[in-house]
């Protein structure tokens, strides 16, 4: 799988439809892509590009800024394990030697099995609940060494199945904006009027 | 942080300027204008504030922080980028203060921070932004002893193009320059934050046809050219200002050598010009001056091989012919690659024995009543109001001028209307854009201005026809029509011309254009029929430039003696009789014209190679042999006749010499003969119309003779819509057959949606098989049938 599927391009241009401008959608397209296959392609950017009409180096240039886009494959779950300094004052530098001792690879590194890619994150604002992480961006707190364990056992059990979907997949429910509930794209060259709580039409 | 825009104001400025202001720079008033940026008022009031990023021909970034300056503010001194900050009436900006020195130092410590301290390998030592402003702007001393980070070194992101990451400063200029200027964004900005780093797509080269402008415009020596690395060192350079004659936009450039070889262009700000821009062609084609397949001595031609001769004994051979030749045989082919002094001799010479056959184009132009029409500039093309392209692709055919309209239609100056048998450099750009078939353009053309809107926007300024030969297998007399059609719809348009040869418009203006409307096509017709006996291809090669090759072949196979000026043994130079090694470009003086009629200077910067002689001595000497002494002995001589002779050329050449921008010169008005054209016949639906277009690299002997371009020229296909292949039933790549009555050649076939539906585009003079076989001269068009095989 490398460029969009047909489903997903019928979904891209709806998304390219809700901006004045279709680069706007440059990075929801990626989230996109990066859902369909785990990461970001090559093939999908150029794709991409061609969608919104910018070229691959542009499309690339946007998406490697941003951490969260994978240019490589990642394990089915992503686990990032907060290092800011919160979580580092509640044993995240602990929590780090351990995963790497029961998952006997690197951070950075993905399980031979393709399971699961460990990395250290910075702060993922649950600085109460300290140390946290993400397994594919869904939270767990206060993690210790064997709770840990249990969340690893869990996921190569299998149970966490319908929980935890796959890497990349951005939310469980698609938005969707039924086109009569449509608010339509308005260029910025073409809105006449100012806001209207700047002409004092409308009561704030 | 205000984007600023300051083209709208620069056009029509009226007695009483409501947008003058004055600004205290150090002290001292200095007149500015609303929306001008600090940095360019210091420029003009010569107040050097250093700066990396800010480059006065791109939109302004402040990415390099290096051009803070101090203004006054209602709360005192504060600092600002003086590359983002607009003047304002009665601003006070200081650039002496102990503050703003410490804030250079400053900033310039962090640059060097990251930066590799290898001016010594660097090529860019010596000419180094970076390394002249940490001297004169730096602390001397950095306190950064850590580690420096390391990449991999260099690497190729283009054919041309070297990327040194480590001592890249991330100023954007490269990266702006791709995205506004050239438009091919190939390049940009990737892994932003502590590691950004310039970078191309994975696999997707830098493949712009303006790449070296990045090298030229790389304020560290991050960007380098292959051509030119490890070449030489600039304090080893010696330069001198001249003009780029690749193509007719006549670029300014200054040409670069050392021990008597040329070594570099580069490009220079000619306001009414180039802007310091350059195509990577013209850029990096002097690699065949200093070329070893070069014609070093006369060449004369015994039995089936060439033997070295003299060149008294070759003039004389020459002069003999030409002594014996009845003076309505002789005929004189070319003229439009070397100076106007060169085309003048060969015309005076021409004059005096009487020679009728002259043609400074190669069948692959327009009639020279292209001249009669009011004229245009590049700058008035480009300052206002409507540009109707009735071109061919200008971005593969005269790649500045593509540029500067680019930048114009971009501004919103100008509204491009374009009419094409293809999707061209410009149709992004255009206001309106129609596709039409070879052959009907002038029809298309005509239903489009019919249209009100279209109507309203010609009446409501200043119109530009540019026009040139799109396709060199539909008759030129279509393109004609067109330019009629729209010169009577806007009856206060002027056309530029753009007939794409270096000088050709200076030779056809000195004395080669053609007499009695006997074109080169008439010419090679006429020696096909053994009324030539003395054919003179003065840096011609119609065996690789008429697009009738039949008749180039018949041409010169008819030709009882054929003489060849030339600085390489071209495919038509070999079939000659004589061969005289002419001096290139960057070898001899004189001055050239552009498409718009700007005459400028040329400049000698080397040796001439081998025995090989400037166009205009030999003309000079063979009509001293022929007994037309013309008492030409130097430069300043067929100077000083040319201003006589020519009208127009009046301009004594040191008022050109001295002037970058050139003098635009109205030479005399050539008789318009009215043209029919013969109405393109219907095209049958199972058949394409050809449409034979120009490619920026092709086999031309300049690019073929320099290493580093000579690879990039795309190779001879066929291209047609998406649609039509799979009528053909071929995939892409494969090979199909382009036959029609003449003949039959196999091509590789691609597909795009730029082409419309029956149209099949052939790159000119492309390495591969021939498409000008199936061309004959005088068909208004050509269509022709594609089997897949």
């Amino acid at each position: 799988m490398a460029r969009l599927t047909e489903e997903n391009v019928r979904l891209a241009r709806e998304i390219i439809s809700r901006y004045p401008k279709p680069r706007s959608a440059t990075i929801p397209l990626l989230h996109l892509a990066q859902e369909q296959d785990g990461f970001v392609t090559n093939e999908a950017m150029e794709h991409i590009g061609e969608l919104v009409g910018a070229t691959s180096a542009e499309v690339y240039g946007t998406a490697s800024f941003y951490e969260m886009f994978k240019f490589e494959p990642v394990g089915k779950y992503l686990i990032n394990i907060c290092g800011t300094m919160s979580c580092a004052l509640m044993g995240a530098e602990e929590l780090m030697h351990h995963a790497e001792a029961r998952l006997g690879i690197h951070m950075g590194g993905t399980t031979p099995d393709g399971l699961i890619t460990l990395e250290r994150a910075e702060c993922q604002a649950a600085c109460t609940e300290a140390p946290c992480l993400q397994v594919n961006y869904r939270y767990r707190f206060r993690v210790t060494a064997e709770n840990f364990d249990t969340l690893v056992d869990q996921l190569q059990s299998g149970a966490l199945e319908g929980e935890i979907p796959a890497h990349g997949t951005v939310a469980a429910v698609r938005q969707h904006i039924p086109a009569d509930k449509a608010v339509g794209a308005i260029a910025p060259e073409d809105v006449t009027e100012g806001p209207a709580w700047l002409d004092g039409k409308a009561a704030l | 942080m205000t984007t600023i825009d300051n083209s709208a104001e620069v056009e029509n400025t009226p007695p009483v300027d409501p947008n003058a202001v004055t600004i205290t720079i150090n002290g001292r008033a200095v007149a500015a204008r609303k929306g001008e940026l600090i940095i360019a008022a210091a420029d003009r009031a010569n107040e050097y504030i250093p700066r990396f990023c800010y480059h006065p021909r791109m939109s302004p970034v402040g990415m390099c922080r290096q051009c803070l300056v101090e203004i006054e503010g209602p709360r005192g001194p504060m600092m600002v980028v003086s590359c983002m900050t607009p003047v304002a009436d009665g601003q006070v900006v200081r650039t002496d203060t102990p503050q703003v020195k410490r804030a250079h130092e400053g900033i310039l410590e962090l640059l060097l921070a990251n930066h590799p301290l290898d001016c010594p390998v660097c090529d860019k030592g010596g000419e180094c932004p970076l390394q002249d402003q940490a001297f004169s702007h730096g602390a001397g001393e950095s306190r950064f002893v850590e580690e420096k980070r390391h990449y991999e070194k260099p690497i190729a992101i283009s054919d041309l193009v070297f990327l040194d990451r480590e001592r890249c400063i991330l100023c954007d200029r490269c990266t702006r320059f791709a995205d506004e200027v050239a438009g091919d964004p190939l390049i940009s900005f990737t892994q932003r934050g502590n590691n950004t780093q310039v970078m191309t797509f994975p696999n997707e080269p830098f493949a712009s046809y303006f790449s070296g402008n990045t090298v030229q415009i790389c304020p560290v020596g991050a960007l380098t050219a292959q051509p030119y690395r490890f070449k030489a060192r600039p304090w080893d350079l010696e330069q001198r200002e001249s003009t780029c004659t690749t193509c007719s936009v006549g670029c300014r450039t200054v040409v670069q050598s050392s021990r008597d070889e040329i070594l570099r262009y580069q490009g220079v700000d000619s306001d009414p010009v180039n802007w310091g821009w350059l195509c990577d062609r013209g850029r990096f084609n002097f690699q065949s001056v200093n070329s070893e397949d070069r014609l070093v001595s006369p060449q004369v031609k015994s039995g089936d091989s060439f033997t070295s001769a003299s060149w008294s004994d070759a003039l004389e051979t020459v002069a003999r012919t030409m002594r014996l030749a009845t003076p309505g045989s002789i005929a004189i082919l070319g003229g439009a690659r070397g100076t106007n002094e060169d085309a003048f001799m060969w015309a005076t010479l021409a004059d005096a024995l009487g020679v009728t056959m002259r043609d400074a184009q190669m069948d692959d132009g327009l009639p020279t009543s292209i001249f009669s029409y009011t004229q245009a500039t590049i700058d008035s093309a480009c300052a206002g109001g409507t540009v109707i392209l009735l071109a061919p692709d200008l971005k593969e055919e005269l790649p500045v001028l593509h540029l500067r309209l680019r930048d114009a239609a971009d501004k919103k100056r100008i509204r491009i209307i374009e009419v094409s048998s293809h999707e061209s450099g410009l149709t992004k750009q255009a206001w309106r854009s129609v596709r039409a078939e070879s052959g009907t353009i002038a029809t298309a053309l005509g239903a489009l201005l019919a249209d009100s809107e279209v109507a309203a926007q010609l009446a409501s300024g200043p119109v530009t026809i540019v026009a040139g030969r799109a396709n060199l297998a539909e008759s030129s007399a279509h393109t004609m029509a067109a330019v009629d059609v729209a010169v009577g719809v806007a009856s206060h348009a002027a056309v530029l011309p753009v007939l794409r040869r270096g000088n050709v418009r200076g030779a056809l203006s000195v004395g080669l254009a053609p007499q009695n409307g006997k074109d080169a096509a008439a010419i090679l017709e006429a020696s096909a029929n053994g009324h030539v006996e003395c054919l003179i291809l003065l840096g011609a090669d119609p065996m690789s430039d008429v697009a009738d090759a039949d008749l180039a072949r018949r041409g010169i196979a008819g030709a009882k003696f054929v003489v060849a000026i030339d600085t390489f043994l071209t495919q038509s130079a070999a079939h000659a009789d004589v061969v005289l090694p002419a001096a290139a470009y960057g070898e001899k003086d004189g001055t050239t014209m552009n498409l718009e009629g700007r005459v400028t200077n040329v400049v000698q910067k080397i040796t001439p190679r081998g025995t090989s002689r400037a166009d205009w001595m030999i003309a000079a000497e063979l009509a001293d042999l022929v007994g037309h002494d013309t008492g030409v002995t130097t430069l300043a001589d067929v100077q000083k006749l040319l201003s006589s002779r020519v009208p127009g050329f009046g301009v004594t050449t040191t008022a050109v010499a001295i002037k970058r921008d050139g003098v635009v010169v109205s030479a005399g008005t050539p008789v318009r003969t009215p043209l029919s054209a013969t109405p393109a016949p219907t095209r049958n639906s199972y058949e394409f119309r050809l449409d034979l277009s120009r490619k920026l690299y092709d086999r031309a002997v300049g690019t073929i003779t320099s290493p580093a371009i000579a690879e990039l020229s795309v190779g001879a296909s066929v291209c047609i819509h998406p649609l039509d292949l799979e009528r053909v039933g071929a995939a892409v790549g494969a090979t199909v057959r382009v036959s029609n009555n003449h003949s039959s050649i196999v091509l590789p076939v691609a597909a795009s949606a730029a082409v419309p539906r029956g149209t099949a585009v052939v790159p000119f003079n492309q390495p591969g098989a021939d498409i000008r076989e199936l061309i004959r001269h005088g068909e208004s068009v050509v269509d022709v049938r594609i089997e897949s095989m």
